[in-house]
């Protein structure tokens, strides 16, 4: 439901923002047909639209360019599955500027600089193996003689040109960390992925620790490859050791999307109470818990229920792993009513997971109303006061629940007594002209003594309804006075 | 064919040109007939350099989407995969090569996109297939030209992954790029940077300087300027609604790779003699660029000026239509005749956006549209921050969208500089109560790079930095804009607003607003090698490079695009970005399993 226009319009002629308006004396809509007419107007003469021509691209239904790479991949896809031998599809075939296009390079321009460190290895490699040969494929093969005593520097930068290299000379902690430090340094996290992958085989698993505390870079690159890999466990042992023991209890958390069976899930949910959340975070997770366990139990004994909401109403989908709101709603529909103590009565959940009043009357009043139990809406408004006697009184404004109800398709008389309970006038005017609930109009525009706007209104109304003899009376009678 | 990239400032086809040159070298490599296995994610970036002729040239006869089983026959001497270097492909790949075919073995390449991965490598090895690859390679794509003044790394999830997971790859491919276009542009003489991700890309570029040193290239500097700005400076101006055309489009239906695609009802032609020819059910896809003069002409306008420049472009080509009852003799028959192709794509154009502009108008004229446009509005004004916003209140009980109550209540923390606590719980508690407690996660991500927070003790300093920063104009022309905050219609992008002022008169004159903002900020020179110092003429504009590390909007683009071409400016701006985002795509990119999370 949405806020009354007419409140709007007054908002922003009164207000000193400017609104996102279409100008109304030279309105869009008109021009928008206009620009649309003229289109339309041009096609006659029109019967093709697919004239070859230079500077307009070709595009097939879909819109793809003919001969994008796109439309290509279906195309020759399609023409293996039908058998064909031709394997071209017919397309586009003027050249590409390929041939006679820049001379440039990305890879050229950064080939055959000159490195400080150009060894006798880098020069054989050059020429050997160049054109083919990655040479990583073969690390164990023949480059290694010459690799074998390169600095980190240099095996670095190997690493970086793709080219061979070997790490298993890097064998004491020094070595390796200086190897570590350096592929940090030149900020590749391809090469500093792989150093850590050498490092997690041949270290310790706590010194490794120890020793990425103090490597902030390296320690995010591998933190990341872990989660690539999905050594959780290994993970988990990391941030610990990291006393990072929040992000720990985040990341065990979010494991649970990946378990479907309901049952497992609320286990594992259960197994997460005991992690070390932020304070709030621990209470929103043991309301998850406690959410699934309820919804369960819910569902194992709807699916059963012989009761006749259900017959009335079949449900469409199970509640398991609905948010709470849903849940609620749920339960004001096939479970109001019941007292507090079961489980799935509206005020037993409204309870335990403290949902507030305006939340409550919200959802409840969809549900109810959505049923068309007009007497339960209404009592969820009553209230009591000392004296004994009732009086409505909402936490949202009844606007909003005349226009809940309305969206439910309330009769007249009820969606009127609501109206009736707006305070603003001008608000219950322009709701009650909304929804056409005219004996509010009417009262109103007689309690303004507004003769002129009870003239147009009967205008609006049928002959000889009960409505418009109404107006016919006020207009006729002589006591009052009318301001216009 | 790629006449959208000759009509900048900078002639972006060069770079364009050497892309499409490293692929063919690559193709010729793989010598014999070929099939492309394709990343299906590939095929978008890599239109955006090359089309299915040039492939077929170099003896590619077959293309195929990688999907796990076997590959599809075909006669052909090499398997090519182009992938981007992740885990799960190589697990794919894997599959692919142990089901091939033993009596006809065919060769196996692989191009990794945009870098060779040792960890993917490394998989292929434990899968027992990475000696089954003739070739395996780097196809450098850091910066893909997408439009004559717009370079992106199509790079999805580089936001979260600079500030949510601090994995700085992305940013190692940005100092990369800057690299490659410094080869073929000429050394950028200044850097300028504000923030974290900026100072770091700054680094590499001067370090990776340091490394060639001595080969310098001897080009001309092609820029003046380069400004680094971290898209964490400025978290505001993705949240906002974009109210120019383009950015409407990406907003409303999203544009990838520079194609839109839309509902066909609205463009379904009504043929004479075909009445009932079946409605088209598939969505129509369109092709965005400045290669199509309609759309350069209106997509940086405000949409409220749009459907008068339509209106304005009609009269126009209606009345050359009406020219050939005019043509009378043999010659001017001929004159109109060879008109004609361009009038009638010029028509076809206007017939599509008009039917895209109505697409919108239906969504903008809307009460909804209206609402929260009004409370976007409040909120970058300052007003009621400070408390719980009934519209966004209203917005939970009626479940909308997640993500758009997400970028409401974000926005009202950035311009209230935090949430008061009791706000900020309120907040939380309806958002987990209604669209579930598992967003405890996406709340988390969010609050860790910033965009929402409680309330330090610190004051309120937003309202400093609109008013020193002019962020709000009372009245933004949105027909006629004298200032870039008509994009926003009365907010003026605060980014934009920073490369603004550092052009003129000097970021020295808002040193209070850059202490305020995250991150350093600094400046680098570059040495340009004597001889290739560039002469301006008197009145030659300067030429400033934006890059924006996390992603820019396309309201950001158009603001500078109006700073480009305004008389006295100065300065003209190349735009170069990590990825194209708006809000919804922004915010989605920080939750955990997207699709199954959203209601």
């Amino acid at each position: 439901m949405s806020r009354a226009k007419p409140e709007d319009d007054e908002y922003w002629n009164s207000s000193k923002f400017k609104a996102f308006t279409f100008d109304d004396d030279d309105d869009e809509f008109s021009r928008l047909k206009e620009s649309k007419r003229a289109v339309n107007s041009i096609l006659v003469d029109d019967d093709d639209d697919d004239d070859d021509e230079d500077d307009v691209e070709r595009v097939s239904w879909s819109g793809e360019p003919v001969g994008s790479i796109s439309w290509s991949v279906k195309e020759t896809a399609s023409s293996i599955r039908s058998g064909s031998e031709q394997s071209f599809p017919k397309i586009d075939t003027t050249p590409s500027l390929s041939k006679q296009g820049s001379g440039y390079s990305l890879s050229s321009l950064f080939k055959a600089k000159s490195k400080p460190f150009q060894s006798l290895s880098e020069s054989f490699s050059d020429t050997s193996v160049r054109t083919y040969a990655p040479e990583l494929r073969k690390p164990k093969s023949d480059g290694k003689d010459f690799v074998s005593d390169l600095s980190p520097e240099e095996t670095v930068r190997r690493m970086q040109k793709g080219r061979a290299f070997s790490l298993e000379k890097f064998r004491s902690l020094q070595d390796k960390l200086l190897l570590l430090d350096e592929a940090v340094a030149v900020y590749d996290g391809n090469v500093i992925t792989a150093v850590l992958i050498y490092l997690k085989k041949s270290l310790n698993k706590e010194i490794l620790f120890r020793e990425l505390m103090t490597r902030d870079v390296a320690l995010r690159h591998y933190v990341h490859y872990l989660k690539e890999m999905g050594e959780q466990k290994l993970l988990v042992e990391l941030l610990k050791a990291l006393g990072r023991t929040e992000d720990m209890a985040l990341m065990q958390y979010k494991e649970h999307l990946n378990i479907k069976d309901e049952g497992r899930r609320r286990d594992f949910l259960k197994s997460c109470l005991s992690l070390s959340f932020s304070q709030d975070d621990a209470t929103h997770v043991q309301d998850h818990y406690t959410l699934l366990e309820r919804q369960i139990i819910i569902e194992a004994s709807d699916k059963k229920a012989g009761a006749e909401i259900f017959k009335k109403f079949p449900r469409k989908a199970s509640i398991l792993n609905m948010p709470i709101i849903t849940t609620l709603y749920y339960s004001c529909f096939y479970h109001y009513g019941e007292p507090e103590g079961t489980f799935s009565s509206p005020s037993n959940i409204r309870k335990t997971f403290r949902i507030s009043e305006k939340q409550y009357i919200l959802t409840a009043l969809g549900a109810r109303a959505k049923l068309k139990s007009w007497f339960d809406v209404d009592s969820l408004f009553n209230t009591k006061n000392w004296l004994g006697y009732t009086k409505k009184r909402s936490p949202i404004g009844f606007h909003r629940v005349v226009d809940i109800l309305q969206k439910n398709s309330a009769p007249v008389n009820v969606l009127q007594e609501y109206v009736n309970l707006i305070d603003d006038p001008e608000l219950k005017l322009s709701v009650a002209l909304k929804y056409k609930c005219h004996d509010v109009v009417i009262n109103t525009y007689r309690d303004l003594k507004d003769r002129q706007e009870l003239v147009v209104y009967r205008e609006k109304l049928e002959r000889d309804s009960p409505e418009y003899r109404k107006i016919q009376e006020l207009l006729n009678n002589v006591q009052i006075r009318w301001k216009n | 064919m790629a006449s959208h990239l000759f009509c900048g400032r900078v002639n972006l086809n060069i770079l364009r040109e050497a892309a499409r040159k490293d692929l063919r070298e690559f193709l010729d490599k793989c010598s014999g007939s070929k099939a492309i296995v394709w990343d299906e994610y590939l095929t978008g970036p890599f239109g955006l350099i090359a089309q299915y002729s040039l492939l077929k040239e170099h003896e590619v006869e077959k293309m195929f989407t990688l999907k796990g089983g076997r590959i599809p026959s075909a006669a052909v001497k090499n398997i090519v995969f182009f992938v981007r270097p992740r885990l799960e492909l190589m697990d794919i790949i894997a599959e692919n090569v142990a089901n091939e075919d033993k009596l006809q073995p065919r060769e196996f390449h692989i191009l990794f996109v945009p870098r060779r991965s040792l960890l993917c490598e490394q998989r292929l090895k434990e899968k027992g297939v990475l000696n089954s690859f003739t070739n395996i390679d780097e196809y450098i794509l850091d910066l893909i030209p997408y439009d004559g003044d717009l370079l992106s790394m199509e790079s999805e999830s580089s936001f979260r992954e600079c500030y949510l997971e601090n994995d700085q790859t992305s940013l190692y491919h940005a100092a990369k790029g800057l690299m490659t276009l410094q080869a073929l542009y000429g050394t950028i003489p200044q850097i300028f940077g504000k923030g974290e991700c900026a100072r770091h890309v700054a680094n590499m570029m001067l370090r990776m300087k340091r490394e060639f040193a001595g080969s310098h290239t001897q080009i001309l500097p092609v820029f003046d300027t380069l400004l680094l700005l971290d898209r964490n400076v400025d978290l505001l101006t993705p949240l906002a609604t974009q109210l120019t055309y383009e950015g409407l489009i990406d907003e409303i239906f999203g544009i990838t790779n520079g194609y839109v695609k839309l509902p066909p009802e609205k463009f379904a032609q009504k043929k004479q003699g075909e009445g009932g020819k079946d409605l088209p059910t598939e969505p129509k896809k369109l092709q965005l660029n400045s290669a199509e003069e309609l759309y350069a002409e209106i997509r940086d306008k405000n949409f409220n000026a749009v459907g008068a420049a339509l209106s304005k472009k009609a009269k126009i080509i209606s009345a050359a239509f009406e020219e050939r009852h005019n043509a009378k003799t043999v010659g001017e028959i001929k004159q109109f005749v060879s008109q004609l192709p361009h009038m009638q794509a010029a028509r076809g154009s206007l017939a599509n956006h008009t039917s895209i502009a109505e697409l919108i108008k239906d969504i903008t004229t809307s009460e909804d549209f209206f609402d929260s446009l009004t409370v976007e509005q409040e909120f970058m004004t300052g007003v009621d921050t400070d408390k719980v916003s009934t519209y966004i209140e209203d917005c939970i009980a009626q479940k909308d969208p997640l993500i758009k109550i997400l970028r409401l209540v974000c926005m009202q923390s950035v311009c209230n500089n935090g949430l008061k606590q009791k706000v900020l719980d309120y907040y939380k508690k309806e958002i987990l109560q209604t669209y579930g407690y598992k967003h405890i996660l996406t709340l988390k991500n969010i609050e860790k790079v910033g965009l929402l927070k409680p309330q330090s003790t610190m004051r309120n300093n937003y309202p400093t930095i609109r008013k020193t920063l002019k962020l709000w104009m009372e009245d933004a022309n949105e027909q006629n804009p004298n200032d870039i905050s008509y994009v926003y219609s009365g907010y003026a992008p605060l980014s934009v607003r920073l490369t603004q002022v550092l052009a003129r008169p000097g970021w020295r004159s808002i040193e209070e607003v850059l202490k305020i903002l995250p991150g350093p900020h600094f400046e680098e020179r570059q040495l340009v090698p004597t001889g290739l110092h560039k002469k301006r003429q008197p009145g030659e504009n300067r030429t400033t490079l934006v890059f924006f590390l996390g992603g820019v909007t396309y309201a950001e683009i158009a603001a500078l695009r109006f700073l480009s071409h305004m008389e006295d400016s100065g300065t003209e701006y190349i735009i170069a970005t990590t990825k194209l985002i708006n809000g919804t795509s922004w915010i989605k990119s920080l939750m955990d399993n997207p699709e199954e999370n959203l209601p």
